[in-house]
């Protein structure tokens, strides 16, 4: 849905050798990668076009027969609605939250699970399973079976009657996101975590370094690119919760949770205001524009990392 | 490789079957419309009277009419969104849809809706003459025609519980006032025993929480807006209403009152562990059903508490609606006509029990003498409620617009759903309730700056 | 040796602890519904399948085959697709191939829920609610980009002397790509394929809003057991594990292609 993204950073080269030949070998090399970016444009670009159109539109849609041309009114009112600030503060401290509680538990649990013991394999099964689970399924478990302060699991355990989705609610979203993705940011660390060099580390244990300095000076280095690619993925995804919200807090209490997918949703399906909605659609693209243009400066170190193997 | 290689093509196999047999299904749905076996398409709230209804249709209508019907069920939440948008934008995905007396008057207005009233006087059988009048007010348009027809119907009463009373030798008065209630949740109150002193709505959404707190704002001579559609949401009556169901549900409520609707409270109120629920009448059936209940037989009923008004109790029905897009009127309308008959409640209490029948919107229903007898707790009350519940003036100003727990504008949605933010943030403590309608206030400001 | 058990025995615990909540909702879905939702828990009860009756009552078969239906083709059209786009990004790359490849995962940045009006009202245009290979493309949209990714990260792996040395020996591209590319990417091909799979059998929101009951996929079969006038927690726990349960068979049986999948091919 975005459209072109800045020039990545000049350093980055090609991983094979560079382009020769006329213009029939070009075409020859685009053939492969025309179908999938002609499906990519038609089907994310044409509705971002649309968009672009129905955000200049005065349209509510429970005002049938009272839709006209307003410019730019729309970004005007979006702009200045302070709802729209609060979210996109709330989409910042979700995403982050939700995707650094993840990697530091996926990566205590890959390192956990690099070790031999007995019946790996069955707790490398349990941990994935969260990741397996049906996203809406999910949250709706933890909603009514976890939290419920009257007879969720946590209270029922644990005694009380905290009601842990007004008195936290942008924990109780985190957690449940956790809960999700940090097998995901496991597999990636734990991949990472092996292909380590067995000889190195076994150098580094002769020369007197103790498992935390190995782990600090060598293995944290090593894993940096996995790290990254862990972050990057996570945070694609997380940025876009909606599933979560919609489900577990309705984005509350007061603004609490709403993120901007769920501010969004709320002025399509609430208000009904279309215009107003595709207003904050675009400005929703422009700042993923300013994401993404950071973001790629990570993409950037994970592809030098692939030219130097 | 050779094993993925078969794995794709098993796919790919088991791919084509699937296209095969879609296809077929979808060709079949295209030629009914012109005559033959048909076939409508109905989304419904996921509430148990629709429920059973799915269990009944094929058996039932299907075998004598030759219609079949495909059912959609969503939460109420995800169903209001989506009808609206499918309504809306005229997407003509449903022949029939179940929608709320908060609906039927703002989409008939935007002639979204096919008029039921000549169809329904049409047909003596169904005798339209039994519905209770609100019922058919709510289910009206502007012009006076029914755009809905009423499947059940509710008020709100108040619950409680007669042994928990007895052993504290405390009785309930059979229209108790707010302020009663509240000395009695006190004295009731036992949080050492996990026993709350009273349960009520708090979970955000304008049918939840808000509708609980309207009807008591109304009671205590607060409003939404005046006539001249001057927003009062920080008014005193409307702030005083607002403090005493705060501070009681703080005080005395169930915990997590910000997350209890419904359903969280028919959950508590059915396990014992709380005192007293105020709520839809619609409720006193599955709390006397001994296999969901704990407190079968237990549990008294009295009139929704008042402050300055005789009545207080809220009005609502879930209706079924033909959008103007279906291509199937005539089949829609013997689904609809079946489906709030007087042979269907007799159908539902004779297969499934008299307590499920789905109630409160015809006279005749509260002459049954199996269903009288399997609802006497509460039959009375309940009818007694509707018959007083007034839509059009439910306070003590007149109104704008119509509604009792709840403002018929299409702006409700966004505007109730905000506020009841607001006011779930005061029932956590996260803002005072004058901070919450401060900004409450403001949100219905520019609501009513579109009427003014 | 203590030690190694040590760990052992906290990687246990830590298994356990994620697993619970999946184990919770197992078992909540054989409970009585006035069992499901208690203080304290329910642990001993007798375990019913009334749950499971009442969701197979409701005819669930076309929502599983939906479901299968959407995510088999959009997975087939994704891999169909971004095989040969990743081949022109990695092994025979095109003049500004990073480009494009930003231009990919940067589609997949945009809230679904912002993207949603124009597609809804593009697709109403075309008549197409409610059919599911409107899903299809919408999910392949929605995977292209991860799938574009990955192969990619899978071909770089294919050693580019053998190729060159196959080039030189005269065989055609047909020939390298059957005797040499495939055999090295296809688990990445498997493992890209199960990932897509399992996110578009997973997808709630667009299925919710663009299909009504011809296409309707499994999270909406999911969704109906919610109820805001009865309790429901029994019944939606078991719907849950049965809509959940083709993707956990699939996840925990393919586990070591999933590990391959999610680390791009960095592991040997």
């Amino acid at each position: 849905m975005t459209t072109t993204v800045a020039r990545p950073d000049r350093r980055t080269q090609p991983p094979v050798r560079p382009v020769k030949g006329g213009a029939k070998d070009r075409w020859v090399r685009r053939a492969p990668l025309l179908p999938a970016l002609i499906f990519a444009i038609v089907v994310t670009q044409v509705p971002f076009l649309v968009t672009l159109y129905l955000s200049t539109q005065g349209w509510n849609a429970l005002r049938p027969g009272q839709r006209k041309f307003v410019g730019l009114d729309n970004y005007a009112s979006v702009l200045t609605d302070s709802r729209l600030r609060a979210a996109l503060a709330n989409t910042v401290l979700l995403t982050a939250g939700a995707v650094i509680f993840s990697l530091i538990l996926g990566l205590a649990l890959a390192v956990l699970l690099d070790r031999k013991f007995i019946g790996r394999s069955v707790v490398r099964t349990m941990l994935i399973t969260p990741f397996l689970v049906m996203p809406i399924a999910a949250a709706l478990l933890w909603k009514h079976a976890i939290y419920n302060p009257t007879y969720g699991l946590i209270n029922g355990l644990f005694g009380g009657s905290t009601d842990w989705v007004s008195s936290y609610p942008k924990a109780a979203v985190i957690a449940t996101l956790v809960w999700q993705w940090t097998p995901f940011m496991m597999l990636i660390l734990l991949a990472g975590l092996q292909s380590q060099s067995e000889e190195v580390l076994e150098a580094a244990k002769v020369d007197g370094a103790n498992a935390w300095q190995i782990f600090r000076r060598m293995t944290l280095p090593h894993l940096r690119m996995y790290l990254e690619l862990g972050a990057l993925l996570g945070s694609i995804y997380l940025v876009n919760t909606f599933d979560a919200v919609f489900t577990i807090t309705q984005g509350g209490p007061g603004t609490a949770t709403t993120n901007l997918p769920y501010e969004i949703y709320l002025t399509m399906f609430r208000k009904f205001e279309y215009g107003e909605a595709s207003a904050a659609g675009v400005i929703v693209v422009l700042l993923t524009l300013i994401v993404a243009t950071f973001a790629l400066r990570v993409i950037s170190g994970l592809f030098k990392m692939e030219d130097s193997r | 490789m050779g094993k993925s290689r078969i794995a794709v093509a098993a796919a790919a196999a088991c791919a084509l079957a699937l296209s095969a047999c879609s296809g077929a299904g979808t060709s079949d749905n295209a030629s009914s419309s012109d005559g033959g076996a048909q076939e409508i398409t109905v989304l419904m709230v996921g509430n148990p009277q629709m429920e059973d209804i799915q269990k009944l249709t094929a058996d039932n209508f299907t075998k004598q009419t030759g219609i079949t019907v495909k059912y959609t069920i969503l939460p109420e939440n995800e169903l209001r969104d989506k009808v609206t948008q499918d309504v809306a934008n005229q997407g003509g995905q449903y022949d029939v849809v179940t929608i709320g007396a908060y609906e039927v008057p703002i989409w008939s207005k935007n002639g979204w809706l096919h008029e039921l009233s000549t169809q329904m006087d049409a047909d003596t059988a169904y005798d339209k003459a039994d519905l209770l009048k609100p019922m058919v007010t709510v289910a009206s348009g502007e012009d006076g025609k029914m755009y809905g027809a009423p499947f059940y119907g509710e008020s709100s009463l108040l619950m409680y519980n007669k042994e928990m009373f007895a052993a504290k030798g405390l009785t309930m008065p059979e229209r108790p006032t707010w302020e009663q209630v509240a000395d009695l949740a006190a004295k009731v109150d036992d949080k050492a025993g996990g026993v709350a002193g009273i349960c009520l709505r708090g979970l955000p959404g304008w049918g939840e929480g808000v509708a609980s707190l309207t009807t008591i704002v109304n009671t205590y001579g607060g409003t939404w807006f005046e006539k001249d559609w001057t927003p009062k949401l920080n008014a005193p009556e409307f702030k005083e209403a607002t403090k005493f169901y705060v501070d009681l549900a703080r005080a005395h409520g169930e915990p997590g009152v910000a997350q209890s609707g419904f359903t969280e409270c028919l959950n508590i109120f059915s396990q014992g562990k709380s005192a007293m629920w105020y709520d839809a009448t619609s409720a006193a059936g599955t709390v006397e059903d001994p296999n969901a209940s704990k407190v079968a037989g237990k549990v008294g009923y009295v009139y929704a508490p008042v402050n300055k008004t005789k009545y207080s109790g809220w009005l609502w029905s879930w209706d079924w609606a033909m959008p103007k897009t279906t291509k199937k009127a005539d089949a829609s309308w013997k689904f609809i006509s079946w489906a709030t008959s007087k042979d269907y409640e007799q159908l539902v209490g004779k297969e499934l029990g008299w307590s499920r029948v789905p109630a409160g919107k015809r006279t005749s229903t509260y002459s049954i003498p199996e269903y009288k007898d399997s609802a006497k707790a509460f039959a009375d009350i309940t009818l007694d409620s509707i018959a007083n519940a007034d839509p059009a003036n439910p306070g003590l100003q007149p109104r704008p617009a119509t509604g009792v727990q709840f403002v018929a504008i299409p702006e409700f949605q966004d505007l109730g759903t905000k506020v009841s933010q607001e006011i779930a943030a005061a029932l956590t403590g996260r803002k005072t309730v004058d901070q919450a309608l401060d900004e409450s206030q403001k949100l219905a400001e520019a609501v009513a700056k579109n009427y003014k | 040796m203590i030690r190694r058990s040590l760990w052992g025995v906290v990687a246990w615990i830590a298994g356990i602890v994620f697993v619970f909540p999946v184990i919770w909702m197992v078992l909540t879905a054989f409970k009585q519904e006035n069992a499901a939702a208690t203080n304290p828990p329910t642990w001993f009860f007798t375990p019913t399948l009334d749950q499971f009756a009442l969701v197979f009552d409701r005819n669930m078969t076309p929502f599983l085959l939906n479901s299968l239906m959407a995510s088999l083709f959009s997975t087939l059209i994704v891999v169909l697709l971004a095989t040969p786009a990743a081949y022109a990004l990695s092994l025979r790359p095109v003049a500004k191939w990073s480009d494009s490849l930003f231009f990919f995962i940067s589609t997949k940045m945009m809230p679904a829920v912002a993207a949603f009006l124009p597609v809804y009202l593009l697709v109403k245009h075309l008549g197409m609610l409610d059919n599911v290979w409107t899903m299809v493309i919408l999910y392949t949209s929605m995977n292209l980009p991860l799938a574009v990714w990955m192969m990619r990260s899978f071909l770089l792996e294919v050693p580019r002397e053998v190729l060159e040395a196959g080039e030189v020996d005269g065989a055609s591209l047909i020939t390298s790509i059957r005797k040499i590319i495939l055999p090295i990417v296809s688990p990445g091909l498997a493992a890209t394929a199960l990932i897509c799979f399992i996110f578009s059998w997973n997808e709630f929101f667009l299925a919710l809003n663009l299909t009504a009951t011809n296409a309707s996929t499994a999270p909406i079969f999911l969704v109906g057991f919610i109820s805001s006038e009865g309790a429901f927690l029994a019944r939606l726990c078991a719907a849950a594990t049965i809509v959940s349960l083709p993707v956990l068979i699939a996840g925990w049986v393919a586990q070591n292609k999933l590990v391959r999948g999610l680390s791009m091919g960095a592991v040997k």
